[in-house]
């Protein structure tokens, strides 16, 4: 049975948003130039390659169902229908079935064969003794546990090999299409990626291709005989934790923009166009939310909601659904605290534009209010919606750690990398030290940001060729 | 300027009256105080004796904003929104939910947000000033662009990693501060060295790469390219010219930030346990506490508006080029 939750419906609308702008702007030779720019930037495109594979497992598990559960012989039989289970599941849940089902009992290292913790094992014969057990799954194909070096050297080679292989196929394929659209030799376009000639950085893409497909199919066969990252408090692979992270993530950092957006561009440039009252009114609507510190308004308002979500719990069927109107309100919260930044950014040069002589031409001809703003300030204005669309992306992500920290984050029962670090900082204490979680959770999130980061620092050169934007924005991100 | 701030004062009334409205409707229209008692004492088998008694304690028993059953003034005046929202505006805060004055609170907790976050705000920005120069000495060659990843990268580690491992190697492995706690007099700096240090590193990324941008658009104006011509040398023309003058925007946007600092930090303060405002509404926050979490809005909001009007006279002092209007 499909199941449709409120965050899936508005990140599929936002990828079709995407697709549709893609189409708009490819046969706009104006509207395509600033992205052909961002093309040409090495940084930017090595971060859209090290994007693209977590937008993937984002979007995998953005399509939820709930499994059918088998029939048991008597039960349900008289009704006649499926029973489903309650619990919701996606699409990356079943690419990733063997991650998720093969949990152990508690706390593993990573590539461990024992557990982290002794426990009492009988022996057989009456005898007890306390010693590290075998773990259930990791290093269980092991016949000798110290064959395990050369175990995870086989797998490690064998992974990065087929890594390696599907990523010259792929640089085949380039070759050969790129060949065929520039009408070229093989040999001079082999040249020119060698030396980094091309127009579009390929020699950039592809090299960090290469990193990324090794490194995801190493770890993709070494997962199928251990926890690569070690397992948690309860067993659960932490690899698995860390990817279903990234679907909290980047609904946290693309949603709330998404929801924020038409405030922001609609008041601030009413605000900028008709000025006087207008412009009083949205000003001071703007500057009363941005008074309240952020993280206490939406403090306040998660608190309130939580109480709202506790007195009316007939309204949420499944916890995932009660977890997912939980992220969905995170997000407009967010949206709202964060919409003023660019309503006053756009407001400003709103005020410039509408002295500029084609809207006055525009005003001489009759042409209405509502018509201007849509078919004369808009356009001159949406480099600034997009470049403050990516700038802000990457700081909601950090943003949702902390407010999972601070208690008014995610439902708890979301996998994200706020509870990730929240459940592993406490271990932190412990000795031997549990620090492979806090790790993974590092590493994923440190990619995600630095990527996301280097690739708006790429759209903001491209779209806006003054620094000054840029220097405001960052401002606003200090 | 004194009819300046006059009336830039005036114009706070204003927002604060908004924001006291906000607070009104996230706290008590989104939920009723029935609501909130049912939370607090625990959603299922709560009596409405039991609601009346928690509601009567906080007094949260009177009407939303009419009381009908009042004489004259009282009528407006015996509400929750008179004693829970107005009163606000003399800083009368009520009682926390521990029955402990939240005024007071206010007063004894904001010295060691202060002693943590006014160190974090100067060292910071000395240290950020010094980086950026450095880079926009050093512009367009390998150290700028180096220093411009480090600073990215910087930017993109979560605050809570830094205050991880500093807590771990520094307090767990080095064994040099403690890890966390807090003392009066001049014990203080036992406990407060880590966190300033934590709080500076976690904002040289930003903080430094911002700054670095200003003194670049300062260097690429016209009084730059005159003082060069004049045959002045460059570390001149960096440190007596274009410092001076980026100093501008650098100091307007720092002093926006200084009575904030009252509020101290959340994240710092609750890691490192200093008993200041941040883990004040952290602990407010996880126990549900909604008469400091409505205090906090509104003092942050005040002390919010009180930075702005700061920044505008600033301008004024810092550059004589502005004229009060």
């Amino acid at each position: 049975m499909i199941v449709v939750l409120w965050t899936d419906v508005l990140v599929w609308l936002l990828v079709a948003a995407l697709s549709g702008y893609a189409w708009f702007v490819h046969r706009r030779e104006h509207l395509a130039a600033p992205w052909r720019r961002v093309s040409q930037s090495a940084a930017g495109m090595v971060a859209l390659v090290v994007l693209v594979p977590y937008l993937a497992v984002g979007l995998a598990d953005s399509l939820h169902f709930r499994p059918r559960l088998e029939a048991r012989p008597g039960a349900n039989a008289a009704a006649g229908r499926a029973a489903y289970s309650v619990e919701v599941l996606s699409v990356l849940d079943l690419a990733l079935a063997p991650l998720r089902r093969n949990t152990e009992r508690t706390y593993s290292e990573p590539f461990a064969t024992r557990a982290y913790a002794k426990e009492t094992v009988e022996l057989g014969g009456g005898r007890v003794a306390r010693e590290f057990p075998r773990l259930r799954f990791g290093g269980a194909d092991l016949a000798d546990e110290d064959d395990r070096g050369r175990d995870i050297v086989a797998r490690l080679v064998r992974g990065a090999g087929l890594g390696l292989v599907v990523w010259l196929a792929g640089t085949f394929a380039l070759v050969a299409a790129l060949a065929r659209g520039a009408d070229a030799a093989y040999g001079e376009l082999w040249r020119a990626l060698w030396r980094g000639r091309t127009r579009t950085a390929w020699r950039a893409v592809l090299a960090s291709a290469a990193l990324v497909l090794v490194a995801a199919f190493a770890t993709a066969s070494l997962a199928s005989g251990y926890h690569v990252l070690g397992t948690d408090k309860v067993g659960i692979d932490v690899l698995y934790l860390a990817l279903k992270s990234v679907r909290t993530g980047l609904i946290i950092g693309a949603l709330t923009t998404l929801v924020m957006l038409p405030f922001a561009v609609l008041l601030g440039i009413m605000a900028g166009y008709f000025k006087g009252w207008v412009d009083d009114v949205i000003q001071y609507l703007y500057t009363t939310l941005n008074s309240i510190p952020g993280v206490l308004l939406i403090a306040a308002a998660v608190l309130m909601m939580q109480v709202y979500i506790d007195t009316h719990p007939e309204l949420f069927p499944t916890s995932a659904q009660r977890a997912d109107l939980r992220l969905l309100f995170l997000c407009i919260i967010l949206g709202l605290t964060n919409w003023t930044g660019l309503a006053r950014l756009l407001r400003g040069e709103t005020l410039k534009l509408r002295e500029l002589e084609f809207v006055q031409a525009a005003q001489a001809f009759g042409v209405g209010p509502a018509r201007i703003l849509t078919r004369h300030v808009l356009p001159n204005v949406m480099h600034l919606v997009i470049i403050s669309l990516v700038m802000d992306f990457s700081g909601l992500v950090l943003a949702e750690a902390v407010l999972s920290y601070v208690g008014v984050g995610v439902d708890p029962s979301m996998i994200s990398f706020g509870t990730m670090i929240n459940a592993a900082r406490l271990e932190i204490a412990r000795e031997p030290m549990v620090w492979w979680v806090l790790a993974a959770a590092f590493i994923f999130m440190f990619a995600l940001v630095l990527a996301a980061n280097l690739f708006a620092d790429a759209v903001r050169d491209a779209f806006d060729p003054r620094v000054r934007v840029g220097a405001a924005l960052a401002g606003k991100a200090a | 300027m004194i009819a300046y701030i006059v009336r830039r004062l005036l114009y706070a009334v204003p927002i604060l009256i908004g924001v006291n409205l906000i607070t009104f409707a996230l706290f008590f229209v989104v939920n009723t105080p029935d609501d909130m008692a049912r939370m607090q004492l625990g959603v299922k088998r709560v009596t409405q004796e039991a609601i009346d008694k928690w509601k009567a304690e906080r007094g949260y028993d009177r009407p939303l904003l009419y009381n009908a059953g009042a004489q004259g003034a009282q009528r407006v005046t015996d509400t929750v929104f008179f004693h829970k929202s107005v009163r606000l505006f003399v800083f009368d805060f009520g009682q926390a939910d521990d029955q402990r004055d939240i005024a007071h609170e206010i007063r004894t907790r904001m010295w060691p947000s202060l002693a943590v976050a006014l160190p974090v705000f100067l060292v910071g920005i000395a240290v950020n000033i010094t980086f950026a120069l450095l880079m926009a000495f050093f512009r367009a060659t390998y150290i700028d662009f180096w220093g411009v990843v480090l600073c990215v990268a910087l930017m993109s580690i979560s605050t809570l990693f830094y205050i991880i491992s500093g807590q771990y190697l520094v307090s767990k492995l080095w064994r040099l501060v403690p890890i966390s706690g807090y003392d009066g007099g001049l014990d203080a700096v036992r406990f407060i060295i880590l966190p300033v240090i934590i709080g500076v590193a976690s904002g040289i990324g930003s903080g430094a790469r911002w700054y670095r941008t200003i003194f670049l658009e300062e260097i690429g104006k016209d009084y730059v390219r005159t003082a060069r011509a004049k045959g002045l040398a460059e570390t001149t023309v960096l440190f007596r010219h274009v410092l001076r003058n980026a100093m501008i925007p650098i100091l307007t946007g720092a002093v926006a930030a200084i009575p904030l600092l009252f509020l101290g930090s959340l994240l710092t303060e609750s890691f490192f346990g200093i008993p200041g405002l941040g883990s004040y509404t952290i602990d407010a926050i996880g126990s549900q506490d909604f008469a400091v979490v409505r205090s906090m809005v509104f003092l942050g909001s005040v002390l919010y508006i009180v930075g702005l009007i700061l920044t505008d006279i600033s301008y004024t002092l810092a550059d004589p080029r502005v004229r009060f209007e």
